[in-house]
């Protein structure tokens, strides 16, 4: 039990632009531009006739777009159909399910390649509705009745690691302003620049307008001011997730056919999916996701790696106390001593463990079903030397681990690579 | 039909927060407690369950307020003007319940703690023509 039957390689990776991309691109529009991308980065090519099935992950097509059924659609799109093309729903984990499907298809011998999919198109709706179709991911029956939202959920999560470890709003504030200066290098991002640009710009317009110009001495300063209105407590704007559009699509393969695709296959050598009580109350302890420490304990020892191993990390910040919880669930650090090593600039990309070098869902944005494969889209690039602009860490990773968390944290999905 | 004969249901534990009453489930075999209800215990697997009245007391564990609401409580009212709190409560009975912290003031987060002392409150509201009661709480 705890066993890949056999080695299984990420041997392509790609994505769309990440953004507000409605109505000029929709989920098929997406998913064929991801597909695209992903194919250029497969060395020796690959074709549809070679992939044994397409597995897709999306959370909600159903509400945000009405239309269900998505698995057959993605794969007509590129010439898959009639091969078998499954969906999987975990809400925010949904590809990160998909991908973990897929691996342990191919690690049976069932299937020899997999193109995995993620999708989602979120902006057809306002975000009113959009608040609404991700409440539908917490305790419907006992959590909505009391007013809970996403924003809200994390932010009584960061309420009570704030009472239990002191943990600060400018912590959290840190998450994101690194988050925004990785983002800022990633052409595929939807926010494409750091917090000080967009306070310097904010200052430029006011002026411009003849407006009184606040003196801010720095992000915190107008982080902590009115243009970073409060979501839901502690939680401001800028501790929020984007609302996105956008597409993934990984290639998978089985270890006695990788050679063929590429001689620097990606293999991915532990996985593990771990769940939790819907709702926050039916949990014993809310300053952690128990889901990620039992997908993290699983892949660490599919691997035989632990957490001192890993040298990079794509976790899911679907908020910003999120990012720092997961630092400690995965076992990075200590409970209550990841913000110190935030502070220290650890997790910078020239730090000694960077995470979120794609921006994270901060400021690459958050296709909430996309996600999942987009996080192994970064570590692809990042492991292969080939992140765009000034984002590729300075060091060669032999090492990495995607963090996938699905909802409240009701589900999580964790994976490491290595080459 | 007494309260002990009521079918372990959610129908059953929302038609009591409809009659203002706080309703837990506790295993016999077990003593574990649990609210809102279940039929099976998940510490023992035993399903025999009775019900158990909460004194609704309790203090905060996890709160936040919210400005950008659900289309319910944007319904209520409530919005980035007027936000609502949302709180996670451990009753003294031990289990953690979900609801409306009110009597509280919103635009205030700082003035509200982990750990403080609530009681249970049924909030009413009408939709559609019809009452319906949400359990909720406010500061002793
Ligand atoms: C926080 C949130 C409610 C803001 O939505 P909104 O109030 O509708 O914001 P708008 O789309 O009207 O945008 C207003 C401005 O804020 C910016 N903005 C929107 N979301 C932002 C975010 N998360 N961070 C930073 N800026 C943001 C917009 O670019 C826009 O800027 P502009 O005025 O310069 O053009 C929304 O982004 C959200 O719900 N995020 C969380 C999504 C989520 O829960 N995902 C699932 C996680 S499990
Ligand atoms: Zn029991």
């Amino acid at each position: 039990m705890g066993k890949l039957a056999r080695k299984v390689a990420l041997v392509g990776a790609g994505m769309c632009k990440f953004g507000r991309n409605f109505p000029l691109k929709r989920n098929p529009d997406m998913w064929v531009d991801a597909w695209i991308k992903a194919v250029e980065t497969v060395d020796n090519g690959i074709e549809p006739k070679d992939i044994d099935a397409c597995y897709v992950g999306n959370y909600s097509s159903d509400l945000f777009n009405h239309q269900g059924h998505l698995g057959p659609q993605m794969a007509n799109l590129v010439g898959l159909t009639p091969k078998p093309a499954p969906r999987f729903e975990g809400a925010c984990a949904s590809s990160g399910i998909a991908l973990r499907q897929a691996i342990i298809a191919i690690a049976s011998g069932v299937h020899d390649i997999i193109a995995v999919s993620g999708v989602e198109c979120m902006t057809e709706v306002s975000t009113t509705q959009v608040t609404d179709v991700l409440a539908t991911a917490s305790d419907t029956l006992f959590e909505y009745p009391a007013g809970a939202t996403f924003p809200g959920l994390y932010a009584a999560v960061a309420s009570a690691h704030f009472h239990k470890y002191g943990t600060t709003a400018e912590d959290l504030m840190r998450v994101g302003i690194k988050n925004h200066e990785n983002g800022k290098e990633n052409p595929y991002a939807q926010m494409q620049s750091s917090i000080k640009e967009m306070m310097q710009k904010k200052i430029a317009r006011l002026e411009k307008e003849g407006k009184d110009v606040p003196d801010w001495k720095d992000e915190f300063d107008y982080l902590k001011s009115a243009s970073n209105p409060i979501i839901a407590s502690p939680l401001r704007l800028f501790d929020c997730s984007l609302i996105t559009d956008g597409a993934a699509c990984l290639f998978l393969a089985a270890e006695d056919v990788a050679k063929k695709y590429t001689d620097t296959p990606i293999w991915i050598t532990g996985t593990g999916q771990g769940s939790a009580a819907l709702s926050l109350h039916d949990r014993d302890d809310l300053t952690s996701f128990i889901a990620t420490k039992e997908s993290a304990r699983q892949a660490y020892k599919m691997s035989g790696l632990g957490p001192k191993d890993i040298q990079i990390c794509e976790v899911h910040d679907c908020f910003t106390i999120a990012e720092i919880v997961a630092m400690e669930d995965l076992g990075f650090y200590e409970k209550g001593k990841a913000v110190e090593a935030i502070k220290n600039g650890e997790t910078k990309r020239d730090g000694i463990l960077p995470i979120n070098t794609s921006g994270g869902l901060k400021s690459k944005g958050h296709p909430v079903g996309a996600t999942g494969a987009a996080h192994a889209v970064e570590i692809f690039k990042q492991m292969r030397g080939i992140a765009e602009r000034n984002r590729q860490v300075k060091f060669d990773v032999e090492r990495a681990m995607t963090h996938n968390l699905g909802g409240s944290g009701g589900t999580c999905v964790v994976h490491i690579y290595q080459k | 039909m007494s309260e002990n004969e009521k079918d372990l249901t959610i129908e059953s534990y929302l038609e009591f927060l409809r009659n203002k009453k706080l309703m837990g489930t506790k295993c016999k075999d077990c003593g574990a407690m649990y609210v809102p209800v279940r039929k099976l215990c998940i510490k023992c697997n035993s399903t025999n369950m009775e019900w158990i009245e909460m004194s609704g007391k309790g203090e905060i564990a996890a709160f936040t307020t919210i400005t950008v609401g659900t289309p319910f409580f944007v319904e209520k009212g409530y919005g980035r003007n007027k936000p609502y709190c949302f709180s996670v409560i451990t009753l003294q009975e031990g289990p953690m319940v979900s609801g409306q912290l009110v009597g509280v003031d919103e635009s205030k987060p700082d003035t509200i703690n982990v750990g403080m002392p609530v009681k249970a409150t049924f909030l009413e509201t009408e939709l559609k023509g019809e009452t319906r009661v949400d359990l909720g709480f406010e500061p002793i």
